[in-house]
């Protein structure tokens, strides 16, 4: 079995495994523990509106922080669109979907997953540069914030080099690509790539909670 | 400390701006003997007690973003990052990791998340208490939607149970345990005080009816330093003609339990209220300006109690709102411009945002909103029982200079509120500032400006 045979098959296969049972394993911990009942008179009576307005309005900020945040925000935002396209944009990817799942999509053009691949490296690099140098971020930031970020820009580098053929033979860089998106997945329940579901369960109940009291959300 | 030793050493200090003890330089932050390890097991034992999905999801969620700093008074007026409010859990995200969390087994046997210290507890008492007012205005800006000023609460459960609060506001709640009031406002003083007031302002004030529909409460704030709010609440359940009363069994809404982090403390002083409300067979209990008096009645009283309250609870401006709507309560114009501070435990996070604007409205004043409002207001700075602890005084100072701000930008002629734990707050202010804006009382605007009958 050759590296690229092991990334294809074991490596990746195990590390599906490990990614579902760690998925299920944490969310299970979290949402089988107990919910205690609210007698509180509530202001309104129905408060799953406030779970859906709260998962859709947090996705971008209030007029009252937007001066505050906009280029963390920004930064987000460019390099979470960039992941998406380069994933579910690129043809072989989608092919490796279909194989998986039997659903296929339309693919990107190339030269559009290119760009938005680039982009993302440097938005990447961009969060791991303000991360490292605001005063915040690094007394918050530990193992997790660090491997997390190692692990999202590993498969589009690599990914990247496998298709310009750049640095090692194509057979050899597909397969550190490969690994490297099992790693991801490996690491995935485990961090804070989590937030992924995560942030539906937070804001979804908060937004509950909230509007049954009339609080703001 | 014995309860003699808190009673001689520390009085209260009744007649300055802020109610709080003298003498906060002898400090005893690091309450009872016992052992270190010990204190940290404790707290974290009751940290995590009253934990259940929604806190464990936020303890989950958080992704390290900051955000949450850029929406906390502290944070900004200071640029100091350990203030960012997430940070002020860190402990106690610790301990969850190792100790309760799904993957807690594998932190453990690897090693890795470290074991809590009693240091580590008491470096951080000054993030949970000194600098959280748990006004919860993270929890709006937060791009996961966790609602941290919860998490700040379960912290404070269990830091206190671990003996780990700040000095002042440990006192006030023990007193509070202890003579049912946390600044001496037994039930002794608040029946002399009512007749006293009735007689010196020639309104009716009842106390002790047997039988009422409507039950009035009062926050020890109000009691000592600003009694006319007693006044103005008989004046105006007078000039409805209701059939109302306050109870000496009941009567006192702040609950320095909760604030401090006593779930049992906490559950005593809710009891007293509900059970003072259910003997004098009424339908509504009126809670007064106080912000965290109507986080603890009005949304957990229910949960202390067990079962849903037989009656209805209302803030005093929710009261006044409903009444103004109705017609039953008739005001003179008063033609004057002013703005309105938000109580972040009414508002943002208790739900009663429109209330005080539609008495306002009937009021017939012109209100000018600050450039942030609502549920997005910034907090005055001392609630949280952090008006109470001196230590904390200079950040303190510092964030309120950013609510100073707002309130000129306005060019408003009144500054009104609903919060006497606010409106104390505003009063040391403006003294510390000497600063040209005097906080009122929207239930004493109110009350001064009912039309005669």
């Amino acid at each position: 079995m050759d590296l690229l045979q092991f990334a294809r098959g074991p490596a990746l296969t195990w590390a599906f495994v490990i990614f579902a049972f760690g998925m299920t394993w944490r969310l299970a911990g979290i949402l089988l523990l107990k919910r205690r009942p609210d007698y509180s008179e509530p202001r309104n009576a129905v408060s799953w509106p406030g779970a859906i307005k709260l998962i859709v309005t947090r996705s971008w900020p209030r007029r009252e922080f937007v001066h505050r945040t906009a280029f963390g925000q920004t930064l987000g935002y460019i390099f979470h669109i960039g992941l998406a396209i380069v994933v579910f944009g690129f043809a072989p990817h989608i092919l490796f979907f279909k194989g998986m799942t039997g659903l296929s999509w339309p693919s990107l053009p190339n030269a559009a997953i290119y760009l938005s691949g680039a982009i993302t490296v440097g938005a990447l690099i961009a969060v791991l540069g303000r991360r490292l140098t605001h005063p915040v971020l690094r007394l918050l930031s530990n193992f997790d914030d660090y491997f997390s970020w190692f692990v999202t820009f590993t498969p589009v580098v690599t990914g990247m080099l496998a298709v310009a053929h750049l640095g090692a033979r194509y057979e050899t860089l597909l397969a550190i690509h490969i690994l490297s998106v099992a790693l991801l997945l490996v690491w995935f329940p485990f961090g804070k790539l989590m937030h992924a579901t995560l942030v539906f369960v937070s804001r979804g109940s908060t937004g509950a909670l909230f509007e049954r009291k009339g609080a703001s959300i | 400390m014995s309860t003699t030793d808190i009673d001689s050493k520390h009085p209260l200090e009744l007649d300055q701006a802020r109610l709080s003890i003298k003498k906060p330089e002898q400090r005893y932050d690091k309450q009872g003997d016992m052992p270190d390890a010990q204190r940290v097991e404790t707290a974290m034992r009751h940290f995590v007690k009253d934990f259940g999905a929604v806190a464990a999801t936020y303890m989950e969620s958080c992704i390290h973003c900051g955000m949450c700093a850029e929406a906390c008074h502290f944070y900004v007026i200071s640029g100091n990052p350990k203030y960012t409010p997430i940070w002020k859990l860190e402990p106690f995200k610790q301990a969850y990791k190792r100790e309760a969390g799904p993957f807690a087994a594998i932190y453990r046997a690897l090693n890795l998340k470290k074991k809590v210290t009693v240091e580590q507890l008491e470096e951080w008492q000054e993030l949970l208490y000194d600098s959280c007012t748990m006004c919860g205005r993270c929890t709006l800006i937060c791009p996961m939607g966790i609602d941290i000023a919860s998490l700040v609460g379960l912290a404070r459960h269990g830091m206190h149970q671990a003996g780990l609060v700040p000095h002042e506001l440990w006192a006030v709640a023990e007193r509070a345990e202890r003579e049912g009031s946390p600044l001496g406002a037994t039930p002794k003083v608040f029946k002399e005080r009512c007749e006293w007031l009735a007689e010196e302002n020639e309104v009716e004030i009842f106390v002790d009816k047997a039988q009422a529909d409507v039950v009035a409460a009062m926050s020890s704030i109000e009691i000592m330093k600003y009694p006319d709010s007693i006044v103005a609440t008989a004046k105006i359940l007078n000039h409805l003609g209701l059939n109302w009363t306050f109870r000496s069994d009941g009567y006192e809404a702040t609950n320095f339990g909760m604030l401090s982090g006593n779930s049992d403390w906490q559950k005593e002083m809710s009891l007293k209220l509900i059970d003072a409300t259910i003997a004098a067979g009424a339908k509504l209990l009126i809670l007064p300006e106080c912000g965290h008096a109507y986080g603890a009645m009005r949304w957990q009283g229910a949960n202390v109690y067990g079962k849903p309250l037989p009656f209805r609870v209302l803030h005093i401006s929710e009261f006044l709102a409903e009444t103004t709507k109705s017609g039953a309560l008739k005001t003179k114009p008063l033609d004057k411009t002013l703005t309105f501070h938000d109580p972040c435990q009414v508002s943002r996070r208790g739900g009663a945002i429109e209330a005080p604007r539609e008495v306002i409205d009937g009021l017939g004043a012109e209100l000018i909103e600050m450039k942030d409002n609502k549920g997005l207001s910034w907090c005055c700075g001392g609630g949280g029982g952090v008006v109470t602890i001196h230590r904390a005084d200079a950040i303190r100072y510092s964030a309120f200079q950013i609510k100073m701000k707002q309130v000129d930008d306005t060019g408003a002629e009144l500054l009104v509120s609903s919060c006497s734990n606010c409106r104390q707050t505003f009063d040391d202010g403006q003294d510390h500032f000497r600063w040209d804006k005097t906080m009122l009382s929207l239930l004493e605007l109110v009350a001064d400006n009912l039309e005669d009958k």
